[in-house]
Order: structure tokens, then C-alpha cells, then sequence
């Protein structure tokens, strides 16, 4: 099996593709503003921390 | 050592912290398994061709749509009767995340769907009901967050999702009691129906999302934990 025969999924790429690329995408996005939210929380923390010294 | 010191957020923070990166390198490591599994070494089905490949994601989204929204219950039901701080974090950490596999169950039963049954979708007992679990993430989600009173807000959710785990069942059981274009469990406790290297490539993947979500929930509880304090001392 080479890598086009592979992508191709017999005819059915849109399926497949769009079901695991829908997942990487989903996963990939939660991560991503879950990261940004724990900086911005933590951040929001030590600044209150430093302020109270 | 005291377990119940675990129920307080301020334990809690750290024990979480030492946790992520245990379920996030198994939930990496198990999810490329079960890609390699699922995408190269299983081999066709003689039915459906290619595209049954999508089962690999389809059901482990689908079981983690229904088993974290019954961890939230299970914390509601905590929440509501201890009056757990942490209890009600936990609903609010897992709440997204359980949202985001119903959606992708959702996605990727319909673009199943389309090529196999020839629709994207159908008003069956099943679909309909996977539905209606969305609509109770989502409304869980804007009531906690429609509500300024955090403690009020936590007790609204909490018994919006306690009465709203009565859909679960439905979902589960909804194949054998209805008539439905879905077809019925290939795995349930008793055995599998499929090939083993199929099971197998779902099972791994199904673990993974385990191990995914519970890094991503700890991850955002702990983020949860610093804006409530910031909240309180506002």
C-alpha cells in the first residue's frame, strides 16, 4: 500500500478524513484554550499575590 | 493520609498538578496506538470497506459523551449533598470537554451515516437522544454561567444535570428498545462481536480519550480553582 492509495480510503477520504481531521481539529482547539486559560489564571494569581506582599 | 483533605481545592491544586503529565503521556501514547491500530493493521471490513475506520473515533467519542456527563452527575450529586466546593469544579472542568465528544460523536455518526445509510441524518431514537445529552452540556454550561451568584449557580447545575443523566440510559438502551436505523452494541460486557484486532483498536482509543480527558479536566480545574479565589477576594 503506498501513501496515496492510503488517503484515498477507496473513494470514501471525505468520510474518513473528515471524521479523524473533525477530531484532531476539536482536540487539538480544546488544548489550545485550555492552555491559554491556565496562563491567563495563573498569571491573574501571582499578581494578586504580589500585590498583597 | 486523610483522603478527605482531597475534597478541598487548596490539596487538591498540587495532587492535580502531579497528576497531568501521567494521564497525558499515557493518553498520547495510547492514542497513537490505537491510530496505528485502527488506520494500518486492522484490516477492511468486507461489509462497509474503508469507512468503517471512522468506528475507531465514533465510539470511544459516543462512550465519553455519556460516561463523563454521569462523572458530572455523580459530582452533582456530591455537590449537592456534602456542599462540595471541588464537587462542583469538577462538573464545571469536565462540562466542555464532554460537550466537545458529543459534538464529534455527533460529526462523525453523520459523516458515517451519509455513506452507509445513505443520509446524514435521521430523526432515530438514538441520534435524537445523543441530541437532546448536547443540549444538556450546552445547558448546563449557560446556566452556571447566566447565574452571578457562583454558589446559586453551582446548585442549578447540579440538579439541571442530576435529572438530565435520566437521557444516559435512554441512549445506551435506546438501540434494543426502539425500532433504529442505528444498529446495536457490537461490545457489551458479555463480548464482542467484532474482530479482535478491531476491538482491540477501539478499546486503545477509547483509553486514550479516558486518559485525554482526565488531564484536560484536571488541567481545567485547576484553572477553575485560581478564578473562583480571584473571584472571592474581588
Amino acid at each position: 500500500m503506498n501513501f496515496s492509495e492510503f488517503f484515498a480510503m477507496n473513494g470514501r477520504a471525505f468520510y474518513v478524513w473528515g471524521s479523524f481531521g473533525a477530531f484532531a481539529i476539536a482536540l487539538t482547539v480544546e488544548v489550545v484554550l485550555l492552555r491559554l486559560r491556565a496562563k491567563k489564571a495563573a498569571t491573574a494569581a501571582a499578581d494578586a499575590a504580589a500585590a498583597q506582599q | 493520609m486523610n483522603v478527605y483533605k482531597y475534597a478541598s481545592p487548596v490539596t487538591f491544586y498540587p495532587l492535580a498538578g502531579k497528576l497531568i503529565p501521567y494521564f497525558a503521556v499515557i493518553a498520547a501514547a495510547l492514542g497513537i496506538a490505537g491510530l496505528y491500530l485502527g488506520l494500518f493493521l486492522a484490516p477492511v471490513d468486507f461489509q462497509q470497506g474503508e469507512v468503517y475506520r471512522i468506528i475507531f473515533i465514533h465510539v470511544p467519542a459516543s462512550w465519553m459523551a455519556m460516561v463523563i456527563y454521569l462523572v458530572m452527575a455523580a459530582y452533582g450529586v456530591l455537590a449537592l449533598s456534602f456542599n462540595t466546593r471541588l464537587s462542583s469544579m469538577m462538573m464545571e472542568a469536565l462540562a466542555p470537554t464532554g460537550a466537545m465528544f458529543t459534538v464529534l460523536a455527533l460529526w462523525t455518526g453523520a459523516l458515517w451515516g451519509k455513506p452507509t445509510w445513505g443520509t446524514y441524518w435521521v430523526w432515530d431514537a438514538r441520534m435524537t437522544s445523543t441530541l437532546i445529552l448536547l443540549f444538556l452540556y450546552v445547558g448546563y454550561l449557560a446556566l452556571t454561567h447566566a447565574i452571578e451568584d457562583k454558589k446559586r449557580a453551582d446548585k442549578a447545575g447540579a440538579l439541571l444535570v442530576i435529572v438530565g443523566s435520566i437521557n444516559v440510559p435512554i441512549i445506551y438502551f435506546s438501540v434494543r428498545w426502539w425500532n433504529t436505523l442505528h444498529q446495536g452494541a457490537s461490545v457489551t460486557v458479555t463480548g464482542s462481536k467484532m474482530a479482535t484486532i478491531m476491538a482491540l483498536g477501539m478499546l486503545i482509543m477509547a483509553l486514550a480519550c479516558w486518559a485525554y480527558s482526565i488531564a484536560v479536566a484536571l488541567v481545567r480545574v485547576r484553572a477553575i480553582i485560581l478564578e473562583r479565589e480571584q473571584e472571592a477576594r474581588a
